[in-house]
């Protein structure tokens, strides 16, 4: 029965940012004419506002196309775009363990990046067949030789053949077809084994339920048996499973192995769906599941409140929808004194972070207000107990630590060389262990250092953008804890201390931490009715001090030929914009000052 | 009460000041004429019933560019239709350029007994930054060309932090104000309005930061106590007890009846006005029909932020008169817990400091969260 596989591609495409991943996937979509052009948005893949804006992709899509080879033959093509964030390298990896190809697309101006080569390795480690293609040769920079060469001696893939095509104006891209056809293997599986199919992602929808996209490793779906999450454990009864159509899904009779395609079975959360579970039959269930199931950890945690407490319950139902999509999300209640109620999130990492935070803001039309983020630190307590603390308001009394420990990567930085010494120094100023420097060709290199998580949750990807010009691309994995010196930091307004700024820091970083947010409040701060002092505090010792000095003038001089309503709007105005503020004590704090301390680096 | 105070917009310039976004034309004879015939047909029917009033108020634009005749036709008809108390204040603004004593002195025989009058500056320099056409001199002769002509009540406005303004020039003013002999003094803090030249050439650029603007006006406030101007609102300093009376009914909250585009009123307990179109004013068959509704006026909180421009601020007896159901323990509880060198709460009232005054539009905001 392999005759039903022979046909089927299952490849996803993979790319450093903006090197044209979601260009290729949409003339793909185009040129296999699954998609009338009419109906053809730009980059229908990447199909949250978010990800158009920024162009990344944060969520998994999959898509399946007919295709007419030239060989006459009709082909299948299950084209999974993966995300494309070190934050999602998980899902990646998930969505990679779907496929037998990967289509690694190169821009023909930059050359490899960060990204191109973990996204390379990654494809590598699952045994996929990688098939390098090199993009935007209509650009005028481009030299395709040249990269196809460093595509060669650096991954080691073979290139001087690959096909040279530029997304944007669909020059070669029957090409990529063809290869993908020629290149690219068809799925193995056994459809008489038990059920085993990989969950690469799940989204909600109100009428379906968790609609749960799948790569079927062995055996068969069909609409009525009951199905098992081999981790969490939950069964169901699959309703409907079908293959994802350009712009619908097509409902099928059946899913067999080698096939990628969807299943929904009235199942209420992803928290239940998680990505990487294997899938199997409770009737005929598989002994064992498929390899590489881990359970996501959020990395970094901030609280996030509404800007009016009214609208408490309403972050909290966004919150909840949000996490129907996204089982990385993590959330649980927590009070602030400065902030009122509240969420304390995990996320995967500052980019799933902002993208919550903005979603939030955006799909939810509500206006919030985020603390510092932090990372997990690990505390050993002087009677033995390790504490794992993501929250500074919880540190404990820095008598009764014996010792403590922060999160560190491995981060591959890659550069043009002119940039070298800016990077160093970066590195350094973040606590960075150098490890070495390799190669790449005469004039770029991958830099390779140790630095802790919290160095780098802030902004530390700005920081090395604006020190590069924008040339240096960045990766990091986790490697685990080390041994750290760690103090709390607190931030008092007018003599109070302000839950919500506090912080914990490396004890070596503290004080120009806590100077350049004293700053930072500063600029943030308006200046109010009387003096408000800004200090920063480890215990009871204050170490750093900014003044808002007292606001000298606010005066309509004049009232206008009676016109009253004028100074009533006027004043009007002002309620309005003090009800943005966040009262803090006696001072009133506008919003943006608790995000602006996040902006720590300087480059003056 | 019915209303006992009139406002007349005369929205004419000969020209226009860069910084000012007053709604006001080129002064046309032809349209003047126009334009006081509107409201000569106006004052013919009221839409309002009107006490005999006690105060006048003829502000702009530049009234005295319409010239002492049409500018007493106007009177006239006031006198037969509405009427005036005989010890009534009847205000006219004047621009120095125009205050030619023959002038003046038919004004003062129509019944006009105010004259107030845009000095802005010393500084002949100064004037012309302020696309002012007079000189300090000029001022000077205007100002004894009204005293000639008998006016005992003579009102000079100052400008405080313009562009290139030094702390000596304030003074050289004030020291003028009380030379010339006059009662009055406004002194306004220059405000870069939106839309104007002044705004278009970022002219703040030129002008003191918010620390120098606060410095001008304490300064001005001090150098015209020392002269024996005393404080009694924001912006307006008085000897010999002629605190402007029309203004004064505007912050303590009465009402008062404007007429002409863009004057604004507040009358039966409605705020109103007219909108900023001349030629829409000289086309309705009936003006009054342009007159749009701005909202209720005489709250309580309107009252307080009104009053809280006046030196003497919110007083308790006056305040239980008129808002009898109002507990005024918040107000005062509220305004107790700013700062002391802002804000002075007692037995009598609340009422801001000069300081106070500078930041009032905060303080006032604080103060309304009572309410």
């Amino acid at each position: 029965m392999s005759d039903r596989r022979e046909n089927i591609r299952n490849f996803c495409i993979i790319a450093h940012i903006d090197h044209g991943k979601s260009t290729l996937a949409d003339r793909i979509l185009e040129q296999t004419s699954a998609v009338s052009l009419r109906d053809m948005e730009d980059q229908i893949l990447d199909n949250m506002d978010i990800e158009r804006e920024r162009g990344i992709t944060i969520k998994a899509r999959a898509v399946t196309l007919n295709y007419h080879a030239d060989n006459g033959q009709d082909y299948t093509f299950n084209l999974i775009d993966t995300p494309g964030h070190v934050d999602f390298n998980y899902e990646v990896s998930r969505s990679l363990a779907a496929c037998e190809g990967a289509v690694l697309i190169v821009d023909a101006s930059q050359g490899i990046e960060a990204q191109t080569l973990a996204n390379t390795y990654l494809a590598i480690e699952h045994d996929l067949e990688v098939m390098p293609v090199i993009n935007k040769i209509d650009l005028p920079a481009a030299d395709p030789e040249r990269v196809a060469h460093e595509v060669e001696d650096v991954i080691g893939l073979p290139c001087l053949d690959a096909p040279r095509i530029s997304a944007k104006t669909g020059e070669n891209i029957h090409q990529v077809l063809e290869r993908i056809v020629t290149d690219i293997p068809a799925p193995k599986g056994d459809e008489s084994a038990p059920l085993r199919a990989l969950i690469f992602d799940s989204y909600y929808d109100s009428y379906k339920g968790v609609i749960v996209y799948l790569r079927v490793k062995d055996g068969v779906i069909r609409p009525g048996m009951t199905i098992r999450m081999m981790a969490t454990g939950a069964e169901f009864n699959v309703v409907e499973c079908g293959v994802m159509g350009a712009t619908t899904l097509v409902p099928q009779q059946e899913l067999f192995a080698g096939q990628v395609g969807y299943l929904t079975a009235s199942i209420k959360t992803v928290q239940d769906t998680a990505v990487g579970d294997t899938v199997t039959g409770v009737d005929n269930p598989a002994a064992e599941p498929l390899p590489g199931y881990r359970k996501v950890q959020p990395m970094v945690f901030s609280g996030i409140y509404p800007l009016d407490g009214a609208k408490y319950p309403d972050l909290r139902d966004a919150l909840e929808k949000l996490q129907l999509n996204d089982a990385s999300l993590s959330f649980e209640p927590e009070t602030s004194i400065a902030l009122g109620f509240g969420f304390r999130c995990g996320f995967l990492g500052l980019l799933h972070m902002e993208i919550i935070q903005e979603r939030l803001e955006r799909e939810f039309n509500l206006d919030i207000v985020t603390t510092l983020p932090s990372v997990i630190y690990k505390l050993i307590m002087t009677n033995g107990e390790e504490l794992w603390i993501d929250n500074p308001t919880s540190y404990p009394d820095p008598a009764q630590i014996s010792s403590a420990q922060e999160p560190f990567v491995k981060a591959n930085i890659f550069t043009p060389t002119a940039y070298i010494g800016n990077i160093m120094e970066l590195c350094q100023d973040r606590r960075g262990i150098y490890l070495d420097t390799k190669y790449l060709d005469t004039d770029r290199v991958e830099l390779h250092y140790e630095l802790p998580l919290n160095e780098i949750v802030y902004d530390f990807f700005d920081a090395l953008k604006s020190r590069t010009k924008g040339y240096a691309s960045f990766d990091y994995e986790l490697i685990g804890y080390r041994d750290s010196k760690l103090v709390k930091l607190d931030i008092l307004l007018n003599g109070e201390v302000v839950d919500a700024l506090s912080f914990i820091a490396h004890a070596d970083k503290a004080y120009p931490r806590a100077r350049r947010i004293c700053e930072n409040l500063k600029e943030n701060i308006p200046r109010q009715l009387f003096e408000v002092p800004i200090q920063a505090a480890i215990g009871g010792k204050v170490i750093a001090r900014e003044t808002v000095k007292a606001m000298r003038k606010d005066v309509l001089a004049k009232c206008y030929g009676g016109d009253i309503t004028r100074k009533k709007k006027l004043l009007e105005k002002q309620k309005e914009g003090k009800k943005r503020m966040r009262q803090l004590g006696s001072v009133s704090v506008p919003p943006e000052a608790f995000t602006a301390v996040l902006k720590l680096d300087s480059q003056d | 009460m019915a209303c006992q105070s009139l406002y007349l917009h005369i929205p004419f310039c000969v020209q226009k000041c860069p910084y000012c976004d007053f709604y006001s034309l080129p002064a046309q004879e032809d349209l003047m004429d126009r334009y006081v015939e509107k409201l000569l047909a106006a004052l013919e029917r009221l839409p309002f019933p009107m006490e005999p009033l006690e105060t006048i108020y003829f502000g702009g634009g530049t009234p005295s560019a319409l010239g002492a005749k049409r500018l007493n036709r106007i009177l006239e008809a006031i006198h037969r239709h509405i009427s005036w108390k005989p010890q009534a204040e009847i205000t006219v603004e004047c621009n120095p350029v125009l205050a030619m004593e023959e002038e003046l002195r038919q004004l003062r025989e129509g019944g006009a007994n105010r004259i107030s009058m845009g000095m802005q500056s010393v500084s002949d320099q100064q004037l012309r930054v302020l696309g002012r056409r007079h000189t300090a001199r000029m001022t000077e002769e205007g100002v004894e060309a009204a005293q000639r002509a008998g006016f005992q009540r003579i009102s000079l406005d100052l400008m405080l932090a313009t562009p290139g303004q030094t702390l000596e020039d304030i003074h050289r003013a004030v020291d003028t104000c009380a030379r010339l002999g006059v009662g009055h003094v406004s002194a306004y803090l220059l405000k870069i309005e939106p839309g104007t030249p002044f705004a278009q050439n970022h002219m703040e650029t030129q002008c003191p930061d918010e620390d120098g603007q606060a410095d001008f006006y304490l300064e001005a406030v001090e150098a015209l106590a020392a002269a024996g101007f005393q404080q009694y609102e924001i912006s307006n300093f008085q000897r010999w007890g002629q605190i402007a009376q029309h203004n004064w009914r505007y912050w303590d909250c009465q009402e008062y009846l404007g007429l002409g585009p863009a004057a604004h009123s507040f009358i039966q307990g409605q705020r109103r006005f007219f909108p900023r179109d001349l030629e829409g004013f000289l086309k309705a068959s009936n003006p009054w029909n342009l007159l749009r509704e701005d909202g209720l006026g005489g709250s309580l909180e309107e009252y307080v932020m009104l009053r809280l421009r006046l030196s003497e601020g919110v007083r308790w007896d006056q305040l239980a008169q008129r808002y009898p159901q109002y507990d005024p323990t918040p107000l005062r509880r509220r305004a107790g817990e700013l700062p002391s060198q802002l804000i002075v709460a007692d037995q009598q009232g609340i009422r801001l400091t000069t300081q106070g005054f500078l930041v009032s539009n905060t303080v006032i905001g604080t103060l309304l969260e009572a309410f």
